[in-house]
């Protein structure tokens, strides 16, 4: 290989002498009928991680060890057919086969995504809420959409900005899309008031004007309790969520973008969030967190 | 001793599925429920210590924040309570899930006789519902009597003790698999054998297939493997060979061609040859980026320098007619097969469906299988699950309301694919077996299902007979099989793949093994699903979710790690040889030994006679109709009716957002819920480039001439593309032809003739249409006994056969897809233009159907003229100058301004008088004529001249402005205002039809 370099020495002559920049490496959890892994992985790479996809099964025969990653992402899709209750079999099989190494990679300050399926694999896994550190038990679920239906649209989102959540750090407002069944939160009134007043209730969704959805259809599209459309742990460093941020890895998945395009142009402007969506400035946040706590 | 575990919702939770139930019974039926609760069963046959049987209670099957469970019957509130089972045989995947999570919690492995069946109890109350209501309920709403057992309880015969007892579906068949021999002595005994097994072997094949058997030579070789006469197992392979499904024995047939008013008379010698293969060869070669077409699963054109892209779309029609949900589940994931097995492997990267169906509130005499409101919503939940649960996106659709499809409905599936341009530095479009190559049979294991009408006939139905002949596909295990053989496919380990559909392993691995020429299987190494099959029926059943393999031995290791891996169950089933012969053997008896080449080339071909009677000849005329003058409301109707209202309820039903590749989306506007155009993705997500697809079926027009059907679908198809910014030159075509029964039989099939002829001129508007527009034909497929027989008003029996329909797929590569437009209207002030001339082209149409005409006029396709219009508008996209632009397409003008502003949510004023026309001088044909070849395009002011520059030399004018205020507002050629109605107005009208179905 003629003038080969190794692609460390070429990173930092790249970045002028400085330090290299880390590589944060986030583990993309797939198989089983999974379906979300090469655009959360991709999303995860214009986010600036390296992220690798990896099928459960060789997490669990150790051919690749968690502890390698900073980041855990359950994702998307429909895992053992979604057969006894969304997430069922997939947290059965991660808690029975690896629950301890999991426990171990949140107890060192990592963190772990789910985004809707994975949403409610940790759900059933315990590891949201957290409440009280107890990482093990069922409190919360996502059960059916009171619409009846499976249903893809998108939906505006607020954050709540005093939530220790990190990867909704410095947004407000966003819009992403969902794509459920069952995503339809609920948990007996305390637990949820507890969520409420530890702002652990990071993301719900609201009216296009920002104002709460009370539970109005489509604005809340499944009829989560309190409009939550995603939880995280008391740490912050667990984060659940409904909504797909992966499926906004471009400012042409907007579902306005060639509006949004056209009235910018008319005023002579670039198109929104065409540099960054909101959707890839979720995943940055966790990006940045394990660059800056490092 | 099984154990049965009861799980429900908590009481003060929505039960979703039983409200669902609930109100599908009144819909459906008129049956007033109070409430219906479900209950999931999980019944255990397994040897389980109470603890044990606690755990998984516990850890697996109930949610303590949602559900409650119990092993003793629960106690829900009910006046009665039907249960609903699986029949034995009838893959129930939360059944075997629920062993996995099993085997997981407990540590333990279950054996071979033990297993869990899921199950479900509906809890109904309801004041005055009487048994013929709960029978009614329960066989046509809760359960599929052709997978489905079911049982009634009322409350007053429950015993809270028992329950509903312990139902175990679990296959017995005392059964020795058994090869027959079957003589050849005569034509008839050999015919009378045809039917007897239904192998549904044509007459004029029958002296062929005998004189092969009886060739002293052939007996001769046979002898030495100790073979005389026929077997089954090799009068089943010819027979599923020779079918009309896998041969295209009707398109490759010889029809006698004949216009009756002139005399005409032409010999037309295998349409597939004429009408597809040559003109699509002659644009291979003139078109680098078409790949490969014509033999593969699917064909092949070229997305990138590194990606290749593939398409191809399938029917399912008569197993959809049967049962709606399992029909369309295993079309759509079936078709998903075919990209997989096309090349060395394909990801698939989307979905589409087209549907046909009886009108949805049909009210009239006959008595079809299923309802079309039933019908139509097992459909779509059939392809909702199989797409969704596939994590492909569903990202368009259609859907077609018409009396015609009482007889049997048709469910298009479309699936598209995308592949590295090379694997391991070869050609990944390429494949072929090599003699010494291993045959592997990946993924489902083999039963019953699929196998014709054979097994149901010739045995008794007993509580232990397996579910023949019906399919329920199985995204889950194909999802673990598709990322398994794609990684398999980047280790460089697949030589050929090809998928087990209709024929099973009979067509996958006889055609597979025309590559080495010859292969030796091992019939007894098939998985099954239950002891008993005979060699036949594991040779021809239709299992889903599997796939054949060829892989080199060296190879073997590997691609059985990864199957491991993937949970993916693979077996050798014998080997590629380059004997000449399909060898067959099971525990080292021969039972088939055939010479490969006997298919090729010895069959007759089909003939047809065509009798073509022009419109005029057939009585048909325009309508004698003077102008409305009430054309708000007029406007308001067109948009209600269900061949153009909103379908909304179904598209969102649909993932079509899954791959993060989304661009265009089938909903789009300031409110997300106009149609668009096409669809555009971007399947290689680090790339700018993306793929435009659009579908169009217009069979209204056949009922005119099916010439013009087919040539104004093509046209429709071609101009969605056009109207989201496709490449012009780069337009790859997908003809499904789904017809009624064109062979001529002077009882059953008297308008046979005729039929046969509209084929022909379809066929041939086919060939004109992709030549003049230059769309290579990627892939095709055709259905040809679209007829049904109703039941009517005294018993008697109705045929119903469809219209001649095809649904045609586009698709294109774009280069760069931030350059797309979508149709909505953006920004007041623009300037809305019409490019393309309105004709008196009626016939056919919304508008006269809607006043109960058919018409004369059908409008025809003019490809010289309309292609300098759309490569004018596609010039005006590529420059940035378009704000919006969309097709005019089903109901004419006036219904799609209506759209474009209600994409917008804005007004709009419009002079009709500025239209482009050709002949007419009527305001109710400039709105409601369905020429072709026209668009709507809105426009910033400021762009004007370099627009209109770009348009010069075509047919085009500036008919009005988008405007603040939402009105839509038109005026006359008279300059009167014609209409004047709030597009949020026309939106609820165009929304009302099936407003209330989420």
């Amino acid at each position: 290989m003629r003038g080969g370099e190794p692609p460390e020495a070429q990173r930092s002559q790249k970045t002028g002498g400085r330090h290299p920049v880390k590589a944060v490496r986030v583990l993309v959890l797939g198989g089983y009928g999974l379906n979300c892994d090469h655009e959360t992985a991709y999303a995860f790479e214009l986010a600036g991680a390296s992220p690798c996809r990896v099928h459960i099964n060789s997490l669990i025969n150790g051919s690749v060890r968690l502890d390698a990653f900073q980041i855990l992402v359950l994702i998307g899709g429909f895992s053992w057919g979604d057969d006894h209750g969304a997430g069922v079999i997939q947290a059965v099989r991660l808690k029975t086969q690896i629950g301890d190494k999991i426990l171990e990679f949140v107890d060192q300050g990592n963190l772990v995504l789910g985004i809707c399926n994975g949403f409610q694999t940790l759900a059933n896994l315990g590891l949201l809420p957290g409440l009280d550190g107890d990482y093990e038990k069922r409190s919360v679920a996502l059960t059916f959409n009171d619409c009846g239906n499976f249903r893809d649209q998108w939906v505006n989102l607020k954050t709540d900005t005093a939530s220790p959540c990190i990867f909704t750090r410095g947004i407000d407002q966003l819009e992403l899309p969902v794509r459920h069944g069952e995503g339809k939160l609920y948990g007996a009134k305390p637990t949820i008031e507890r969520l409420l007043d530890t702002h652990q209730a990071a993301l719900r969704y609201v009216l296009p004007n920002g104002e709460p959805a009370r539970n109005r259809f489509p604005f809340n599209p499944n009829g989560s309790v309190h409009d939550i459309a995603g939880i995280c742990d008391p740490t912050g460093r667990i984060f659940g969520l409904m909504p797909h941020p992966e499926a906004y890895n471009h400012w042409t998945n907007h579902p306005d973008w060639t509006r949004n395009r056209e009235a910018a142009k008319r005023q002579g402007k670039p198109p929104p969030d065409a540099d960054i969506t909101p959707g890839l400035r979720m995943l940055q946040n966790a990006v940045n967190f394990i660059r800056e706590s490092e | 001793m099984p154990s049965r575990l009861e799980i429900t919702l908590k009481d003060d939770l929505i039960d979703a599925e039983g409200e669902g139930i609930r109100q599908k019974a009144e819909n459906y039926f008129g049956i007033h429920l109070a409430r219906v609760r479900t209950i999931q069963i999980i019944t255990i046959d397994a040897d389980l210590s109470v603890e044990q049987l606690e755990a998984v209670q516990r850890e697996i099957f109930t949610n303590p924040v949602t559900q409650i469970s119990s092993f003793d019957p629960l106690s829900i509130k009910f006046d009665w309570t039907i249960w609903v089972g699986y029949r034995p045989g009838v893959r129930d995947n939360p059944g075997s899930t629920a062993v996995e999570a099993m085997e997981d919690v407990l540590g333990v492995k279950f054996g071979p006789d033990e297993a869990v069946y899921t199950s479900k109890r509906y809890c109904i109350e309801g004041q005055g519902v009487g048994a013929d209501d709960l029978a009614k309920l329960a066989g046509e709403l809760l359960a599929n009597d052709v997978i489905q057992q079911w049982k009634i309880v009322a409350a007053r015969d429950w015993d809270p003790a028992v329950g509903i007892g312990y139902i175990i579906p679990k296959v017995k068949l005392d059964h020795t698999p058994t090869v027959t021999t079957i003589p050849v002595d005569s034509d008839r005994s050999l015919q009378r054998v045809s039917d007897e097994r239904y192998l549904a072997l044509n007459p004029n094949d029958i002296p062929t297939i005998r004189a092969y058997f009886l060739d002293p030579q052939v007996r001769n070789a046979r002898a030495q493997v100790g073979l005389s006469d026929p077997t089954d197992v090799e009068l089943e392979y010819i027979s599923q060979a020779r079918s009309d499904h896998c041969n295209h024995n009707t398109f490759r047939g010889l029809f006698r061609y004949r216009e009756v008013e002139s005399g005409h008379f032409e010999v037309v010698d295998d349409l597939f040859k004429t009408c597809i293969e040559t003109p699509t060869l002659a644009l291979k070669a003139r078109k680098p980026w078409v790949i490969s077409v014509l033999w593969d699963n699917a064909g092949a054109g070229r997305f990138d320098q590194d990606h290749y892209y593939v398409i191809t779309g399938e029917t399912h029609n008569s197993p959809s007619n049967m049962e709606a949900y399992g029909g369309a589940i295993t079309g759509i994931v079936g078709v998903y097969r075919d990209p997989l097995g096309t090349g060395k492997g394909s990801r698939l990267v989307m979905g589409s469906y087209g549907y046909c169906v009886g009108p949805r509130d049909y009210a009239g005499e006959l008595k079809p299988h299923l309802h079309p409101r039933r019908l139509l919503d097992g459909v779509i939940e059939g392809v909702r699950d199989g797409g969704n649960k596939s994590g492909i996106p569903t990202t368009f659709g259609q859907v077609f309301f018409h009396p015609a499809y009482l007889g049997k409905c048709l469910v298009f599936v479309t699936a598209v694919g995308i592949m590295p341009a090379q694997v391991k530095g070869e050609p990944a479009e390429q494949k072929h077996t090599s003699p010494g190559d291993l045959v592997i049979m990946c993924g489902g294991r083999v039963g019953k299902d699929g196998i014709h009408g054979v097994t149901a006939a010739s045995e008794t139905f007993s509580e232990h007979t397996p579910a023949g002949h019906v399919q329920i596909g199985d995204p889950y295990t194909q999802k673990k099989m598709h990322d398994f053989l794609l990684e398999a496919r980047d280790e460089g380990l697949i030589r050929f793949i090809t998928d087990n559909g209709g024929g099973g392993l009979s067509s996958s691995v006889g055609e597979s093994a025309r590559f080495s020429n010859g292969c030796a299987i091992q019939l007894e190494k098939v998985p099954l699903k239950y002891e008993g099959l005979d060699q036949w029926e594991i040779w021809v059943s239709e299992s889903q979710e599997r796939m054949t393999v060829a892989v080199h031995p060296e190879d073997q290791a590997l691609f059985f790690e990864l199957s491991q891996k993937h949970a993916v169950e693979s077996t050798v089933i014998g080997r590629y040889t380059d004997s000449g012969r399909l060898h067959i053997t099971y525990n080292d008896q021969t039972c088939a030994y055939i010479d490969l080449d006997l298919l090729q080339s010895r069959f007759p071909q089909w003939e047809f006679e065509a009798h073509w009677l022009s419109p005029e000849g057939r009585g048909l005329c325009e309508p004698v109709l003077q102008a409305p003058d009430d054309y708000g409301r007029l406007l308001k109707d067109l948009l209600a009716r269900p061949n153009i209202c909103s379908s909304e309820w179904i598209i969102r039903q649909y993932d079509h957002e899954v791959q993060g590749s989304s661009v265009i989306k089938p909903l789009i506007g300031a409110e997300r819920d106009v149609n668009s155009d096409a669809a555009v993705i971007r399947p290689v997500l680090h790339s700018p480039r993306g793929l435009a697809f659009a579908q169009a079926l217009l069979p209204s027009y056949s009922a005119i001439d099916a010439y013009h059907m087919t040539s104004c679908t093509i046209d429709e198809a071609l101009r969605r593309l056009v109207a989201v910014g496709a490449d012009l030159e780069h337009i790859g075509g997908v003809d499904n032809f789904c017809w009624p029964n064109i062979q001529y039989h002077p009882a059953d099939n008297p308008d046979g003739k005729f039929k046969a002829a509209q084929l022909v001129r379809a066929c041939w508007a086919l060939r004109d249409t992709c030549q003049a527009y230059e769309i290579p034909l990627l892939s095709g497929k055709d259905s040809m006994y679209v007829d049904g027989h109703l039941p009517g008003r005294y018993g008697e029996r109705h045929k119903v056969s469809a219209l001649a329909t095809l649904q045609f797929s586009a698709i294109s590569a774009i280069g760069d897809t931030t350059r797309c437009v979508t149709m909505d209207a953006k920004i007041p002030g623009d300037l809305v233009y019409v490019l393309g001339a309105t004709r008196n082209e009626l016939g056919g149409s919304e508008y006269y159907a809607h006043l109960g005409y058919v018409g004369l006029n059908v409008p025809q396709v003019r490809p010289e003229q309309f292609r300098t219009v759309y490569r004018a508008l596609s010039q005006a996209i590529e420059q940035g100058c378009v704000a919006s632009a969309h097709g005019i397409y089903r109901g004419g003008l006036g219904v799609h301004l209506a759209m474009v502003a209600m994409g917008g949510n804005l007004g709009m004023h419009i002079e009709l008088g500025r239209v482009p026309v050709d002949g007419v001088d009527r305001n109710d044909r400039l709105l409601f004529s369905e020429s072709a070849g026209r668009f709507i395009v809105t426009i910033d002011p400021a762009k004007q001249s370099i627009f209109e520059d770009i348009l010069q030399g075509t047919n085009y004018a500036c008919i009005g402005t988008v405007t603040a205020a939402p009105a839509v507002v038109i005026s006359g050629l008279n300059h009167q205002t014609l209409i004047a109605v709030d597009a949020g107005e026309l939106k609820r009208a165009w929304k009302k039809t099936f407003g209330d179905l989420i």
